[in-house]
């Protein structure tokens, strides 16, 4: 297990977000995390590398308490890529280079300028490195939001619904990537998504969220119609087409 | 991957920030050139080569020593420190504060530094009429109207910070705190005038005309020590600053303690805006236009950023500075005149020429 998470609380000014939250991650592992609009998703995934600071319980990323680490320990092993990064005339490149913060010392080496070279290779960015990332697409800017995660040579990424704002086309590359980057590195990802159809698509585990607790959790075997229709409120079928599950409405 | 493909990425990224640094090494040549010039016109006019043997020890002439050591040398130094100052106090108030109108002067200090100033006038009885005029530059600092200038201007810094304890680190309460500081600054100011006579309301008034003629050599170097303190720890936190403007939530996954950041950027910077207006008066613009015009040339990377504001404060406030000094000869402008007269449009420039500010 690369991640174990037991017992982890939330409260918002003594109103409780999230409770006795626990599930576990492997190696090369994609998790998403579903559940309804407001129901903690994010705030889950903040807790995750203590942005929020959960009231209770243990985030154990191989062996060790992120609750117990500095920030700074924290960033050397989780990559984080909010829902949105900021525009700024900075490139690509230096965009990407800011993920070696955790790793750097008084300035960049030439080693950190070769991760963030191979970094950018990898998500074939090349032809946007030295574009100002002010001037990019919302695709093209969540692409370089998840190559400074990267950078940041983590052993988990958090991404905060990567694909909410993009087109199909930008979704199923961004996905794609991620996907990519799971199986060849020493990594795994937590997700927060809205596509149930995506996540079944390109994740491995799922954990549905209502009413602040895990309602239901666990690979795609487990996950049926009657799930999705006690989280959502809505009756749903789901269908296999070409061996990709499908959730359909009905 | 073709070979001899390898590292060509880093290779035009180094070509793209060595364009920076030649900007910022321009840059210092031609405040090098401007220095010469402004110091060799005046009243009596010196020959550059003159001034640069002055300066580089060896003596002209007594009357030229005089002239260029007593006189010129340190407006001219103190426009550089002072320009340097609040153009680097501006560019990481617009970076802590994520608002393009970020600077020290938003966040009322240069109100409460003129508040301080009246009152010190008015109630304590410190007035004294500067005189500015001609070759017999007379500086007469009157200490105490300095130091409860200052300190008022650090008073609203404090709040700002107790208010940011209570409410949260975030750039808006920053900013609306800031704001009505200044508002009710400015209204004591105004209240303290109403009542003040003519002395006391000349005093008043013509210590808020930022000149940078007043500073001895003394003040220069307490100015000077405080600004390289902050330019060092400004350049300490670069990194963190480029972090900071790309998200806040970006900023603390990369391990940025982004509220620490914003608290002591902000004491850095307005402890060196304090010192600044306090001992010469409030100079407007600068912090906000200077940073604005370097980003256009170098980018939003503080890395080159902090030096590329620095000196482009520097480069603005000593031209500005010159040509206060002779375009109505024999009589000298305060300098804030000018800034304030360059600023609107410069801005407007700046916003008209295209580019998110």
């Amino acid at each position: 297990m690369i991640l174990e998470v037991d017992g982890v609380e939330f409260q918002y000014k003594s109103k409780e977000v999230l409770k006795d939250i626990k599930f576990e991650l492997k190696r090369n592992e994609i998790l998403s995390i579903l559940g309804p609009n407001g129901v903690g998703k994010t705030t889950l995934l903040k807790c995750m590398n203590a942005i929020l600071k959960p009231n209770k319980g243990a985030i154990m990323i191989e062996e060790e308490n992120v609750l117990k680490l500095e920030q700074i320990e924290i960033a050397r092993r989780l990559g984080y890529v909010p829902q949105r990064c900021e525009p700024a005339r900075l490139t690509a490149f230096d965009a990407v280079l800011l993920g070696r913060m955790p790793h750097m010392k008084w300035n960049i080496s030439p080693e950190d300028v070769m991760i963030v070279e191979e970094t950018i290779k990898k998500l074939s960015l090349e032809d946007l490195a030295l574009r100002y990332i002010d001037e990019l697409s919302g695709g093209e800017l969540q692409k370089v939001g998840i190559a400074r995660a990267i950078a940041q040579n983590p052993k988990l990424l958090l991404l905060d619904e990567p694909t909410s704002s993009l087109d199909l086309k930008n979704q199923l590359e961004i996905l794609e990537t991620v996907r990519e980057v799971v199986r060849n590195e020493d990594v795994s990802a937590i997700i927060t998504m809205h596509d149930l159809n995506l996540a079944f698509r390109y994740s491995d585990k799922f954990l549905f969220l209502k009413h602040g607790t895990i309602f239901a959790a666990g690979s795609m075997g487990e996950i049926t119609p009657q799930v999705i229709e006690e989280v959502y409120g809505v009756p749903v079928t789901i269908q296999n087409y070409q061996n990709v599950p499908v959730v359909i409405p009905v | 991957m073709m070979k001899g493909q390898q590292g060509e990425i880093a290779r035009r990224y180094k070509a793209h920030t060595g364009r920076k640094t030649t900007y910022i090494l321009s840059g210092i040549f031609l405040l090098f050139v401007m220095m010469v010039f402004s110091i060799s016109i005046g009243p009596v006019d010196i020959p550059p080569l003159d001034v640069i043997q002055t300066l580089a020890g060896q003596s002209v002439s007594t009357r030229m020593d005089s002239i260029i050591w007593n006189i010129r040398l340190p407006q001219v130094l103190t426009a550089i420190v002072a320009g340097a100052g609040l153009a680097i106090s501006g560019v990481v108030m617009q970076s802590i504060l994520r608002n393009p109108l970020g600077s020290p002067f938003t966040l009322g200090i240069s109100n409460a530094a003129a508040f301080g100033a009246a009152f010190s006038v008015m109630v304590l009885g410190t007035g004294a009429t500067h005189s500015s005029v001609g070759d017999a530059v007379v500086i007469s600092n009157p200490y105490t109207t300095t130091i409860v200038a200052f300190v008022f201007a650090l008073l609203v810094t404090v709040i700002i910070l107790a208010f940011s304890r209570i409410r949260g680190v975030t750039p808006e309460i920053m900013i609306l705190v800031g704001v009505a500081m200044g508002s009710l600054f400015s209204a004591g100011t105004m209240f303290l005038q109403y009542f003040a006579d003519d002395v006391q309301l000349a005093s008043m008034v013509f210590w808020t005309f930022g000149d940078v003629a007043r500073a001895s050599w003394q003040e220069l170097g307490l100015i000077t020590a405080i600004v390289l303190v902050s330019i060092i720890y400004f350049t300490l936190e670069r990194w963190k600053y480029n972090a900071i403007d790309a998200g806040d939530e970006t900023a603390k996954g990369l391990g940025v303690n982004v509220e620490k950041v914003r608290i002591r950027g902000m004491m850095c910077a307005s402890l060196v805006t304090a010192i600044i207006v306090a001992f010469l008066g409030v100079i407007g613009f600068v912090g906000l236009i200077c940073p604005h015009m370097a980003r256009r040339i170098i980018g939003d990377d503080h890395r080159f950023l902090i030096t590329g504001s620095l000196i482009t404060g520097s480069l603005l406030l000593l031209c500005a500075d010159t040509a206060a000094r002779v375009m109505l000869e024999p009589y000298q402008l305060p300098v804030a005149v000018l800034t304030s007269f360059l600023g609107a449009p410069t801005f407007i420039y700046l916003i008209l020429g295209g580019r998110r500010i």
